[in-house]
Formats: structure tokens, C-alpha cells, sequence
């Protein structure tokens, strides 16, 4: 950087940086602590950083206490599924959205915008009871249908944000060569788009993975439960909670969504606005 | 350089392969986006609909007798209904309340970013898992750092003498801050990266040109910087207001709404109204009004924001 810095400007900049670390670290390296708890030390008056003695009790016993692996089969299942279908019936509207200037582009921008104002209850009493007339509450399916539709607006986004950034000679140049829409589509500009397919399969995952109030609402049967409300079940009813076993619960449910995170980071990072930026 | 502006524009412009094949690309272009649309109808638009028609019955859950229209009757009874009322007011303190300060913060976290510090990429992972994490893991997490007995926040509140701590999320004067704050928290990583990519935008010449010139650290900010992040700023902004106000799961974890409804949402109260009582179509007229006066705002909003476009 060659914008003189005086240094206690720098060292300004260092110590407001260091609050923000440790207003961003500290809860998390909390539930880490309180995971890795014995009992003993959870009931004492002056808890500590450190566990002074380590213990791996919380996590067995989270998993004696609620079905934990079912829930996180379930929540697997709906996040996977909803993921490719979300980006396989997205990428060719993305497309249309980001190269053809038109009524239906138009309004299917107009509904990504208008669809992130929606309160969801305005939405989910309808969808259950359509989901119902279907016999899909309490079905994974039914919340899989309603995972692809609500990851669609931000898929659509990303994915019309990637296709811009594919330069249109490209595709100009298999037209003259006589090839058809479809066909350059598939054959010249999905290659380049995998990388951004990709990354937004990823974030609609984890979004549905760590989605709560629909699975809330749709259902109610404890085996089809995904693991965000499975967790909840351990808050107890007067929020009088195990708080150990709570916790290892809670960072095992963190875990699949922060790695996959760290994986796309510098994608969503980037690619949020830009995809747009190209050197 | 090419910039992102630039690179959407020539893809918008990008020349239409001849006028004289329109109704063949109509047909694949219908032909891309009915898998996407169809769901979009059933699912989403659809269910918009019908739910503002069910604002205008008498729909409960498992009754046996059939629903009827009862006109305007949920909305005249949600008019007179203080508790509703008073959700939407504490839905608007929480949604202002975490808003604000959180651009504010993450105003200052992306400067800190964007300057070349060393830190920077140990605060930029950090700053991400908020993001990550599951809306019920952030209030499951933060519970634990409330505990009043086991929690840190009040050892800490011990170890620095200032009293015996207390219990943030059940006291009726705290529970509201003590949820804002979690708020804050949970939306840093998106307001932050938006900032950021907007700081990225600018170009650095300006900055060394205004340096050069002799401008000020603060001068440079309102003249170069601001400029530059403002679009982008005003669309997080809004956003973060509309999803605040919207939000359900993290404060339904915290405190349930409690205590004595001092953080329930509007979103807590219609979910409350409809699966816990079964009043369907009273929770759709709430949704109705939640919707009708986010709309107003996002209006005021695009007006001032295409103002502001004819401004620069």
C-alpha cells in the first residue's frame, strides 16, 4: 500500500481489528468450551476458558439423550437433495436472467427481489396446507420441495452473476458456427460455469442444512425431524437445559457447515459481486 | 481493469444474433426456465396468493366445519389487538436496533479489512462463521454465554467488579438488548463481505490521488470511499431491516418470545397464533400487514435510492 500510514494510526487500526476478534470468536470458543465440559465443572460457580479436565461425556450422551444421527440422515437427505435440484432447474433461468433482457427476465428478477421481503408466515400457512392436501407434511419430500423453492432467489442470483461474468463472445462465436441455444449453452458455457455451480449447490445446502422454522412447521413426526429442531428438543421445556451435552450437540451440528463453508468462502466471498469483477 | 459495471453491461448489450430468429428463441427460452418457473409458481407465488385470500376466512386448523369469507373481519379484530401491536413495535425496535449498529460495526470491519493489516485473514475466517453456523446453533451458543450460573458474560461482568451479573435473557430490561446483540452479531458476515466487495470496487488511484492532494483520512472516507460503497450500503441496509423484522428462529431459541412477550417478534406471534392455536386465517392477515408495511418501506427506499441515482 503506498498511502502513507502514520503508525499510531496503524496500531489504532490493530487494536480496533483485535475486538473484532474477539467479539467474533468468544461465543463460539464458548460452545467449544462448554462442549468439552465435565459436569462437575459446568455446575461451578466460576466457570472457566479452559476445561481443566477435558472429557468427551457431553458428546456420548447427547447422543443417548435425542436421535442425533437420524436427524442429521434426515437434515443430509433434505440439504443434498434440495441442493441439485435447486441448481439444476436454476442454471438454465439464471441464464435466460443474465443474457436476455425480456418481460420474463424481468419479472423473474422482480420476484428474487420481492421474494427476500416475504414473511414467511405469510407463506407457510398456505404451503401447509397445500403440502397437506398432498400428503407431504411430515414427509422429507414436502420440505425438500420447499427448500429448492426458497434457496431458488439467492441461486438465481449467484448463478445469472456467474453467466454474466462468461464472456458473450464465446457464445457468439458457437453461434456462428451454427450451433443452437441449447446446445451452447450445454456445451460452451456450463464448462465454464461449473466452478460458480458449484459453489451455489454448496450454499444451498448449507442453507437448508441449517434451516429451522420450515422444518418447525412441516414436521412433526420425531423420525423425520432435521437436526436444527432435533437440537432444540434439548433446550428442555422451561429452557432448563443440559447445557453440556447441549453444546457438543450444537458444535457437532456446525461442523458439516463450517467445513464446506471454509471450502466456498473465497467464492461467495468474491463472488458476490462479483463474479463481476474479471481482470 | 475491467470493472464489475462494465462487464454487466457489455453482457447486457451483448448484440441479439440477428432479429429474424425471435419466436425460435422464445420457445428455448421457455424451455429454460419452466423447471425453475413452475416450482416458483406452485410453491412460492401460489402460496403468496392463497395466503392473502386466507386473510379475508375464518381458517382453523383441523376443524371440521368448512372455512367461510368473513371480508375484513381479521383485519378490523387485528386493528384492536394491543398484544399484535405490540410485537410490530418490538419488531421494529429489533429490527432498527440490530440494523444500525450493525452497519456501524461492519462498516469498521470492512475498512479494517480492506486495509492491508496482518490480522486480516485470521478476522476475515472469523468473521464468516456466524454465516455458517445454523440460526440455532448461534442462539443455543449465545444461551450458553448468557447463563446466568455457567455463563461467561457474567463471570466476566464478576471479574471485573462490576456486581453479581444477572440473568440477560429472562430479565424484562435486558432480554430485548441482550437478543439485539445476538442479532449484531449473526448478520456481521454478510453485511461485512457486502461492504467489503463495495470497498474492493473503488479504485485505489482515487485514493493516492486524494492523498496526494493532501486530503485528510476522514476527507478521503466521505469523498472517496462513501461514494463508492453507498449503492451498496443502501441495499444491505435494507435488506438486513427487512430480514430482521422477518426473523424467527434465532429469537424463538433465545427467549421464545419471552420474557412477558418483551422479544416477541411479530413472526414468534403469528407462528404462536397459527400452529399453536390454529388461527389460520388471523396469522394471515398478520402476515398481510407485516407484508404491506415492509412494502411501503422497500418503496421508500427504491424512490430514494433512484433519487440518489439521479443525483451522481
Amino acid at each position: 500500500m503506498s498511502l502513507r500510514t502514520s503508525r499510531t494510526a496503524r496500531a489504532g487500526q490493530y487494536a480496533a481489528l483485535l475486538c473484532y476478534l474477539v467479539f467474533l470468536a468468544f461465543p463460539f470458543l464458548w460452545l467449544i468450551s462448554t462442549a468439552f465440559k465435565p459436569a462437575r465443572e459446568l455446575g461451578s460457580l466460576h466457570p472457566t476458558w479452559i476445561p481443566e479436565d477435558p472429557t468427551l461425556d457431553n458428546f456420548r450422551q447427547a447422543f443417548d439423550e435425542q436421535p442425533l444421527l437420524r436427524a442429521a440422515a434426515n437434515s443430509l437427505t433434505a440439504a443434498l437433495c434440495a441442493a441439485l435440484i435447486a441448481v439444476v432447474i436454476a442454471t438454465p433461468m439464471a441464464y435466460v436472467m443474465a443474457r436476455h433482457r425480456g418481460r420474463l427476465s424481468t419479472a423473474a428478477t422482480g420476484w428474487v427481489v420481492v421474494s427476500q421481503a416475504f414473511p414467511f408466515v405469510l407463506v407457510i400457512i398456505p404451503l401447509f396446507l397445500v403440502l397437506k392436501h398432498l400428503h407431504l407434511i411430515n414427509s422429507l419430500w414436502g420440505l425438500i420441495l420447499v427448500y429448492v423453492v426458497w434457496s431458488l432467489p439467492f441461486a438465481l442470483w449467484m448463478l445469472a452473476g456467474y453467466v454474466r461474468a462468461v464472456p458473450p463472445e464465446l457464445e457468439e462465436a458457437a453461434a456462428v458456427d451454427g450451433a443452437g441455444r441449447v446446445r451452447i449453452l450445454v456445451s460452451v458455457t456450463a464448462p465454464l460455469l461449473a466452478p460458480g455451480i458449484v459453489a451455489t449447490a454448496l450454499f444451498a445446502f448449507i442453507t437448508a442444512w441449517n434451516e429451522f422454522f420450515f422444518a418447525l412447521v412441516l414436521l412433526k413426526a420425531p423420525e423425520k425431524q432435521t437436526l436444527p429442531v432435533v437440537l432444540t428438543h434439548f433446550l428442555g421445556a422451561e429452557g432448563v437445559a443440559d447445557l453440556g451435552p447441549l453444546a457438543a450437540a450444537a458444535f457437532l451440528a456446525t461442523l458439516p457447515s463450517l467445513v464446506l463453508f471454509a471450502v466456498i468462502q473465497k467464492r461467495i466471498t468474491g463472488g458476490l459481486t462479483a463474479g463481476a469483477v474479471k481482470s | 481493469m475491467t470493472l464489475a459495471t462494465a462487464t454487466a453491461r457489455s453482457g447486457r448489450k451483448a448484440p441479439r444474433s440477428g432479429r429474424g430468429d425471435g419466436r425460435r428463441k422464445d420457445g428455448a427460452t421457455w424451455f429454460l426456465v419452466l423447471p425453475a418457473l413452475i416450482p416458483i409458481l406452485i410453491l412460492s407465488v401460489g402460496p403468496l396468493l392463497y395466503g392473502i385470500a386466507l386473510a379475508f376466512t375464518d381458517a382453523q386448523s383441523g376443524r371440521t366445519r368448512s372455512t367461510q369469507w368473513v371480508g375484513a373481519l381479521n383485519f378490523q379484530d387485528l386493528l384492536h389487538d394491543t398484544l399484535f401491536w405490540e410485537s410490530f413495535r418490538i419488531g421494529l425496535l429489533w429490527a432498527v436496533g440490530v440494523t444500525v449498529p450493525q452497519f456501524v460495526l461492519a462498516l469498521g470491519l470492512a475498512l479494517l479489512l480492506n486495509a492491508n493489516l496482518r490480522m486480516r485473514w485470521l478476522a476475515r475466517a472469523l468473521a464468516i462463521i456466524p454465516w455458517a453456523m445454523p440460526e440455532v446453533v448461534v442462539g443455543i451458543m449465545w444461551r450458553l454465554v448468557y447463563n446466568p450460573d455457567a455463563g461467561i458474560l457474567n463471570e466476566t461482568v464478576r471479574d471485573l467488579g462490576l456486581g453479581d451479573g444477572r440473568d440477560w435473557l429472562t430479565g424484562l430490561a435486558t432480554a430485548l438488548p441482550a437478543v439485539i446483540v445476538v442479532g449484531i452479531w449473526a448478520g456481521m458476515p454478510q453485511t461485512t463481505v457486502a461492504l467489503l466487495a463495495g470497498l474492493q470496487n473503488t479504485p485505489h488511484e482515487l485514493h493516492e490521488a486524494a492523498a496526494l492532494d493532501g486530503a485528510g483520512a476522514w476527507r478521503r472516507f466521505r469523498t472517496v470511499t462513501w461514494p463508492a460503497v453507498r449503492p451498496v450500503a443502501l441495499a444491505i441496509s435494507a435488506l438486513n431491516f427487512i430480514w430482521n423484522f422477518n426473523s424467527f428462529a434465532l429469537v424463538y431459541v433465545l427467549t421464545s418470545g419471552g420474557p412477558g412477550g418483551r422479544t416477541r417478534l411479530p413472526m414468534l406471534f403469528a407462528y404462536e397464533e397459527a400452529f399453536r392455536y390454529g388461527q389460520f386465517g388471523y396469522a394471515a392477515a398478520m402476515g398481510c400487514v407485516m407484508v404491506a408495511v415492509i412494502s411501503v418501506l422497500l418503496a421508500v427506499y427504491l424512490v430514494g435510492r433512484l433519487r440518489g441515482g439521479e443525483d451522481a
